[in-house]
C-alpha cells in the first residue's frame, strides 16, 4: 500500500518541524554570540557560559530545583503505580470512579488554579494544624507529586495494561503471594515505565513556574522562577547558555535512555523466545 | 517478636537508615498516615489502594472545597485576607455567610467578562490553527515508512522535554522589533520597518500553538496510524478517488484523534498564564493573568478565588462533554 510520498505532505512535514525547532535552535546559535545583543551576530565566545557558572543565584536556584525534582519524582512513581496497580490489577472496588477521575483531573487542570488552590490548602493547614509551617521546599514537593503522579500513572497504566497477565496468573498459582507476585514478576516488567514516568515525572517538576510560585515561600526560588524574573526584564545571554546547557543534557539523557530501553526490550524478547524455545525441545524430543 | 516491630509502621521506617528513612521523617504526616494505616486492619491491597487516595483526597479535591469556600468570603485586610464563613454568635448559634458578591463583582466589571471570553476564543483559535497544522502532520506521520515513524514521533516529542519556559524565551528574541525575523527581513530588503510582533497577540497566538503542537499531534498519530488501510483499498477498487476516500473514510475515523488533540490543546491554553505576559501587550486579557495578577499584585484572594472556580466550571463543561462524545461512540459502535 506505501505508495510515494506525496511531496505536498513532506513539504508541509518538514516546515512544521522547522517550526517547532527553529526557536530552540536560534536559542543555542545566540548562546555563543560575543555581543550582549542577543538577536544580532558578533562572532563566536563563551563568554556567557563562564559568566552563568559564576552567577550565584542560578547556581542555587538549579540545586533546589534539582533536589525537589528528586524527591517530587520518587514519591510520584511510588503514589502514580499505586494508582496504576489499583486501576488494573484489583477490579472492581468501591471508589474506583472516584480514584480513576482523581488520578487524571491533575492532567487537564489549568495550574493557575491547581497552583491557587494547593496554596490555600496550605495556608488553612497552617492555621489549623500548624503543618506545614511556612511554605517552601517541602510545599512545593508536594504540590509537584500532587500532579507528577498523575503522569506517572498514566505511563504505567499502559504498560500493566499492555503486558501478559499469564506470567502473573502463572506465579500465583505456584503459590506466590500477591506481594512477591508484584515485586518479583510485574516490577522487573513494567520497569521501563517506571524510568520514564521517573523521568517525566522529574522534568515536569524542573520545568514548573506557575505551581511553584503560588506554593513557594519567601527563600525558596526556583530554577524557572528565577529565569522568569530575568526573562521578564528583557533578553539576556546568560539565559540563553542556560537553555542550551538544558537541551544539551536532556537530549543526551533522552538518547541513553532510549538506547537503553531499546537493549532491554530486545534482551527480553531474546529470552522470551529462548523459554518458549526451550519449552518446545522436550515435546519434539519425545 | 523484636522490639523494632512492636513500633508503629511508619516511626519503624522512619528510625532506619537509608533515603526512605530521612524523607519520611521529613514529612511527619507521610508517618501519621503510615502509623494509622498500619493500625488499620487493612490487607495489602486495601493500603497500596487507601495510600495514593489519600492522598489526592487531601491534596487535590479538598484543595478545590477550600478555594470554593473562600470565593464566597469576604476580603479583608488581615493575614490571610478573607473573613470565616461559619461564626459562632454570641447566643452560641452557628452562622453561616455565604457572599455572592465576589461572583456578582465579576459578573459587573467588564474586564474580567471580557478576559474570560477572550481566552475562549484565544484557546478555540489556537486550538483550530494546531489542528489545521498538525494534521497533516500526523497524517504524514503515519504513513511514513515505519522505520522513520519512530524517530519522527521522538522528534515531536522531544521539545516537551526541554523547557516550556524557556521555549516561550525564545520567541522573544524571534519576535522583537530588533528580533532575527525582523532582521533577517530587513536585510533581505522585504520590509524596510520592522514589524510589530511582539507585545500582541498575534505573538500570543504563535507562542500558545508553537507551545501545544505536540499535544495536537500525538493522539492525532496514534488513531491515525491504528487506522485499518484495507479500508481505503477496497474504496480505491470501487472506484472512490482518493480525496473523496479522505473525507468519507479517514477524517470520520479519526475524530477520536482530533476531539482529544483539541481538548488537549484547548484545555490549557484557557488558563495559559506565561505566554500572554512574557509574549502579550497590555491588551492581551487572559483569565490565568487575571487570575495571576489578582493573586499576586492586589492581593484579592476571594477575587482571585471566585475567577478560579469560573474558569473550573468551563474544564468541567468540556469534560463532560468530551465524556458524552465517548460514550456516544461507543454506543455507536
Amino acid at each position: 500500500m506505501s505508495k510515494r510520498a506525496n511531496p505536498f505532505l513532506t513539504g508541509w512535514l518538514v516546515a512544521g518541524f522547522a517550526f517547532l525547532y527553529i526557536p530552540i535552535l536560534s536559542l543555542i546559535l545566540f548562546s555563543f554570540n560575543e555581543s550582549k545583543l542577543v538577536t544580532v551576530w558578533a562572532g563566536f565566545s563563551t563568554r556567557w557560559y563562564k559568566s552563568l557558572l559564576e552567577n550565584q543565584q542560578i547556581l542555587d536556584a538549579a540545586a533546589l530545583s534539582v533536589r525537589i525534582g528528586l524527591v517530587s519524582a520518587c514519591l510520584a512513581v511510588v503514589l502514580g503505580t499505586a494508582v496504576a496497580v489499583a486501576l488494573t490489577r484489583f477490579g472492581h472496588f468501591r471508589g474506583r470512579a472516584l480514584l480513576s477521575g482523581l488520578s487524571t483531573a491533575p492532567l487537564v487542570m489549568p495550574e493557575v488554579i491547581t497552583g491557587l488552590s494547593l496554596l490555600l490548602l496550605f495556608v488553612a493547614m497552617e492555621q489549623i494544624l500548624g503543618w506545614p509551617a511556612g511554605r517552601g521546599m517541602l510545599t512545593i514537593i508536594i504540590a509537584h507529586t500532587t500532579f507528577a503522579m498523575a503522569y506517572v500513572a498514566v505511563v504505567v497504566q499502559s504498560r500493566l495494561t499492555g503486558m501478559d497477565p499469564s506470567i502473573e496468573e502463572a506465579a500465583m498459582d505456584l503459590g506466590a503471594r500477591p506481594g512477591k507476585v508484584f515485586f518479583v514478576i510485574t516490577l522487573p516488567i513494567i520497569a521501563p515505565a517506571l524510568v520514564s514516568g521517573f523521568l517525566l515525572a522529574f522534568t515536569l517538576s524542573l520545568d514548573d513556574l506557575v505551581i511553584s510560585s503560588f506554593v513557594s515561600g519567601p527563600g525558596a526560588s526556583t530554577l524557572p522562577m528565577v529565569i522568569y524574573s530575568k526573562v521578564r526584564l528583557g533578553l539576556s545571554p546568560e539565559i540563553n547558555a542556560l537553555a542550551t546547557l538544558m537541551v544539551a543534557v536532556v537530549g543526551i539523557g533522552v538518547l541513553i535512555a532510549g538506547v537503553l530501553m531499546n537493549r532491554a526490550s530486545k534482551a527480553r524478547l531474546r529470552d522470551e523466545q529462548m523459554a518458549i524455545a526451550g519449552d518446545r525441545q522436550p515435546g519434539q524430543a519425545a | 517478636m523484636s522490639r523494632a516491630s512492636a513500633l508503629p509502621l511508619g516511626d519503624r521506617l522512619a528510625s532506619g537508615h537509608g533515603a526512605e528513612a530521612r524523607l519520611i521523617a521529613a514529612l511527619p504526616p507521610l508517618r501519621l498516615l503510615l502509623n494509622l494505616l498500619a493500625r488499620l486492619p487493612l490487607s495489602g491491597r486495601q493500603l497500596v489502594t487507601a495510600l495514593p487516595y489519600l492522598w489526592l483526597l487531601l491534596f487535590f479535591l479538598v484543595p478545590f472545597i477550600i478555594v470554593m469556600k473562600i470565593s464566597l468570603a469576604d476580603q479583608l485586610i488581615a493575614q490571610p485576607p478573607y473573613s470565616s464563613l461559619v461564626e459562632w454568635t454570641e447566643k452560641g448559634y452557628l452562622t453561616i455567610k455565604l457572599n455572592l458578591g465576589n461572583y456578582l463583582f465579576l459578573l459587573g466589571d467588564a474586564l474580567y467578562v471580557n478576559a474570560y471570553l477572550r481566552s475562549v476564543e484565544v484557546a478555540f483559535f489556537s486550538a483550530l490553527i494546531c489542528l489545521v497544522i498538525g494534521y497533516p502532520m500526523a497524517y504524514a506521520m503515519a504513513r511514513a515508512d515505519p522505520a522513520w515513524r519512530g524517530v519522527l514521533l521522538m522528534l515531536v516529542v522531544l521539545p516537551f522535554w526541554t523547557s516550556f519556559l524557556l521555549r516561550v524565551y525564545a520567541w522573544i528574541g524571534l519576535l522583537n522589533n530588533n528580533g532575527v525575523i525582523n532582521n533577517v527581513l530587513i536585510s533581505l530588503g522585504l520590509i524596510s520597518e520592522p514589524i510589530v510582533m511582539m507585545r500582541t497577540n498575534f505573538a500570543v497566538y504563535v507562542g500558545i500553538v508553537y507551545s501545544y503542537l505536540p499535544f495536537m499531534i500525538l493522539p492525532l498519530y496514534s488513531t491515525l496510524e491504528k487506522m485499518d488501510l484495507t479500508l481505503l483499498e477496497a474504496a480505491e477498487d470501487l472506484g472512490c478517488r482518493p480525496f473523496k476516500a479522505f473525507l468519507t473514510i479517514t477524517l470520520p475515523l479519526s475524530l477520536p484523534g482530533i476531539v482529544a488533540g483539541f481538548s488537549l490543546v484547548f484545555i490549557p491554553a484557557l488558563g495559559e498564564f506565561v505566554i500572554p505576559d512574557l509574549l502579550g501587550g497590555t491588551d492581551t486579557l487572559m483569565i490565568g493573568k487575571v487570575l495571576w495578577d489578582e493573586f499576586f499584585a492586589n492581593r484579592a484572594w476571594p477575587i482571585a478565588s471566585a475567577v478560579a472556580i469560573a474558569m473550573l466550571s468551563l474544564v468541567l463543561l468540556i469534560m463532560a462533554f468530551q465524556h458524552w462524545l465517548a460514550r456516544r461512540a461507543e454506543a455507536g459502535r
